[in-house]
């Protein structure tokens, strides 16, 4: 963390910055995954984050939110610093993560009961809320299942339910549509475009070019650790689609032919 | 082909230690401790030599029986056992069954218990070297035994494995078919005793034991030694065909193992019902409790670790029976209070990846421990406390309640306390979440074996003013100190639990992300 920064200037920005990235870094060994990124969200938009496969955009979501320690940098949310008054940044955030496990041993019902405990709320308000969620995620049926027992999908849409379930100003949803089927993806975009325009922020992380084109209003492009680009979709992507964008900042688009031997006629 | 699966055995072994200071660490103190013991069992077997060829005899075949029903036995109990190269994994290469089964088998030998294991066994040709036929045969009978143990123990793990796909045998069944295993040390000697009737206990067992299977290879050198050469010829039979058919049931388990893949668990609850989370208190703390308690019921890794409540009492039962004194039977309490302390050690390791929701939700380190002791407390303060009194009941040791109740109390108390900080910076690999609980995690076995080991001897010195106030009692028989026991147990266990419980939250609270960072990484390497 920054040296003798401590971290809570709070700058005018902050009233409507959602979300701030200063100088992120993190090493694994050598290996240089998160290179001083910086990165502003503004309070009520809708960001997409998008980049290449091993851009680093997990690493740069989970040290955002406090679940991966930084090598240097901060992160604020709503003007607190996540990595010095975490527990209080931690309320303001709704959290989605790839790759990691839930504890699937739950019912689908317990497993958001659990989350909303968590956060300190009342019995009766979690036992609404989580009623109001499976509902609107289509898991009503799904209630009194293990997670264990569900598909990627409904496990993508528990685990969304979980991040909503005490009401977080900021959502942070890495890769939130993969293994969901296109129904649910659709219920899921309008939940996401009514709760920004209630006036919540949505970071969500993605390599579905067309989908963050259609569904996002901000854009980052990041790729080896760094953003290349960042601003409003129109911003960003000009006069070209956002997928061409994307390709002609990334680069490493080629047309060689595989290995002979993977040929077989 | 060999080669390469013990290479990998080691780099996992290695990579596993470079990961935490702490691992390491614990891992140097259980090797000198092993190496210690190692040298007074050599330095031992040499100074038998000198001894009457009959107490020789007797030591060896005994001992020796210990080992091969530890290498067997062990594994289930504590996890113990290294399966770095767990056949399921290997499943999808293109290994012959004979290949892979050599070289597991090599691993095995050449595995920090395997060499162990091979010197004490080839230690005891110099118990032999008077007679030159015997310690021919001795160095041939300890490869044989030794070949027992690994390739007993590896079929005990494929067994359990292939018994594991097949959905019924899950949960708590695959829990009961062990138990007559692990009674089967009892139920030898009991069957055995039966069987003897010369005056000398020892001795008898040691010559029924030799010609059952866990004794038959370490009694042929002694059998020629004493010049009987038709007995040693049997024995070396049985031997033989002990090992032969360990490796024909391991080999068709195996073979099961390969082709099966585990099935998901099912199970159903009531839509609207939820369970304990409606019971205990709506905070973190209590939602935290609710959770591991359901885990408790619903994760037969965690219900493996309460095999050992019934189990105790019996073993005690029995062995006192044996000693004609109820005596030992009364410390059931306190043993199981001990030992289901620790069983939350690394509790954390056993959440997986699933501890981001924690980290995420920016739970307190202290509401996360509170949580874990209380959900163990709600069943473990009761059960021990029963044991106690029905132990005491049985033994009609009325007198010595307190003291007991001193220890069981203080043992438990402390545990939590140990374990609520133990739990925060213990991370090794454990079976994931739905597999085999009797399945150690790759690069599990040593590490594990060994940080449960210093934890158990810091619980140890913890409960220290408790041990020494109940050995004052017991020889004085002062109900006075018996009395101070229990008290001492009752303060000293909470200060400890309450201390646990701060300094844990704490601790945690500081490195919950690094803690997950870890437990991602060893999911990574799995």
């Amino acid at each position: 963390m920054g040296g003798n920064e401590k971290g809570i200037s709070m700058t005018s920005d902050h009233a409507v910055t959602a979300l701030e990235l200063r100088g992120l870094t993190k090493r694994f060994g050598d290996k240089v995954a998160v290179e001083a990124l910086s990165l502003t969200v503004p309070t009520g938009s809708f960001y997409g984050l998008v980049g290449p496969n091993g851009a680093g955009k997990t690493t740069t979501l989970s040290m955002a939110t406090g679940l991966l320690q930084p090598d240097a940098g901060q992160s604020f949310v709503h003007g607190i610093d996540m990595w010095q008054r975490p527990l209080e940044a931690k309320q303001l955030v709704g959290n989605l993560s790839d790759g990691v496990k839930l504890f699937d041993r739950l019912t689908g019902e317990q497993l958001v009961t659990y989350n909303g405990l968590l956060f300190g709320m009342s019995r009766d308000t979690v036992a609404e809320r989580v009623a109001d969620l499976l509902k609107l995620l289509d898991l009503e049926g799904a209630a009194g299942t293990l997670v264990v027992d569900y598909s990627a999908g409904m496990t993508k849409k528990i685990a969304l339910a979980c991040a909503l379930v005490h009401a977080p100003k900021l959502l942070v949803l890495d890769e939130p549509f993969e293994s969901v089927d296109p129904v649910s993806a659709a219920n899921i975009r309008d939940m996401l475009t009514e709760y920004v325009a209630g006036g919540g922020t949505v970071i969500v992380s993605s390599h579905v070019m067309d989908l963050v084109q259609r569904m996002c209003d901000h854009v980052a492009v990041v790729s080896a650790g760094r953003v290349l680009a960042s601003g409003t979709v129109d911003e960003v992507r000009g006069e070209s689609s956002l997928e061409d964008r994307f390709v002609e900042l990334v680069g490493g688009r080629h047309h060689a032919e595989g290995p002979a031997w993977l040929r077989h006629s | 082909m060999v080669a390469t699966l013990l290479k990998l055995r080691f780099l996992v072994l290695r990579n596993s230690l470079r990961r935490s200071t702490w691992q390491l660490v614990a891992t140097i103190i259980g090797a000198l401790y092993g190496l210690v013991v190692l040298g007074l069992v050599v330095v031992g077997l040499i100074a038998l030599a000198f001894a009457p060829q009959e107490l020789a005899a007797t030591i060896i075949v005994l001992a020796g029986s210990g080992v091969i029903l530890g290498w067997i036995v062990i594994p289930l109990i504590t996890s113990g056992i290294d399966q770095t190269l767990d056949p399921a994994r290997l499943a999808q290469f293109p290994l012959p069954l004979s290949k892979l089964m050599i070289g597991l088998t090599v691993a095995g030998v050449l595995g920090v218990a395997g060499i162990i294991t091979s010197i004490a066994a080839l230690a005891a040709v110099a118990t032999w070297i008077r007679s030159p036929l015997a310690a021919v045969a001795a160095i041939v009978c300890a490869a044989l035994a030794v070949l027992t143990c690994v390739v007993g123990s590896r079929m005990v793990a494929a067994l359990s494995v292939s018994l594991q796909s097949q959905r019924r045998f899950r949960e708590v069944s695959s829990i009961l078919i062990f138990i007559p295993l692990i009674l089967l040390g009892p139920i030898i000697v009991g069957l055995t005793q039966s069987v003897r009737t010369s005056a000398d206990a020892l001795p008898g067992i040691a010559r029924s034991l030799s010609w059952t299977p866990l004794g038959a290879a370490w009694s042929v050198p002694a059998d020629l030694a004493a010049g009987d050469a038709a007995a040693a010829g049997l024995k070396f039979v049985i031997a033989l065909v002990t090992l032969a058919l360990l490796v024909l049931i391991w080999r068709r388990s195996l073979a099961a193992a390969l082709v099966s893949p585990h099935a998901a668990a099912s199970k159903r609850v009531a839509r609207g019902k939820i369970g304990l989370f409606g019971i205990f208190p709506a905070t973190p703390a209590g939602a935290v409790a609710a959770r591991c308690l359901t885990y408790w019921r619903r994760d037969p890794r965690y219900a493996r670790q309460l095999i050992i409540v019934p189990l105790v009492p019996v073993l005690l039962w029995f062995y006192s029976n044996n000693m004609g004194s109820l005596t030992l039977l009364t410390f059931t309490g306190p043993i199981v209070a001990f030992l289901l302390a620790l069983a939350t050690l690394a509790d954390i390791s056993y959440d997986g990846t699933a501890f981001a929701t924690h980290v995420a939700d920016g739970v307190r380190g202290r509401d996360d421990r509170l949580g874990r002791v209380a959900a163990l407390a709600v069943f473990a303060v009761p059960l021990v406390l029963a044991l106690t009194v029905a132990s005491v009941a049985i033994a009609n040791a009325w007198p010595h309640l307190p003291v007991l109740l001193g220890l069981t109390i203080g043992a438990l108390l402390s545990g939590f306390g140990l374990t609520s900080v133990s739990s925060a910076r213990i991370i090794i690999p454990v079976p994931a979440a739905g597999d085999n609980p009797f399945k150690s995690a790759p690069g599990a076995g040593f590490t594990t074996a060994l940080s449960s080991f210093a934890t158990w001897g810091i619980l140890i010195v913890l409960v220290l003013p408790e041990i020494v106030l109940a050995i004052v009692a017991f020889l004085t028989g002062s109900v006075l100190i018996g009395w101070i026991t229990l008290a001492v147990g009752l303060v000293l266990g909470s200060v400890f639990a309450v201390l646990g419980i701060r300094l844990g939250g704490r601790v945690l609270d500081r490195s919950a992300p690094v803690v997950l960072s870890r437990l991602k990484a060893l999911r990574g390497a799995a």
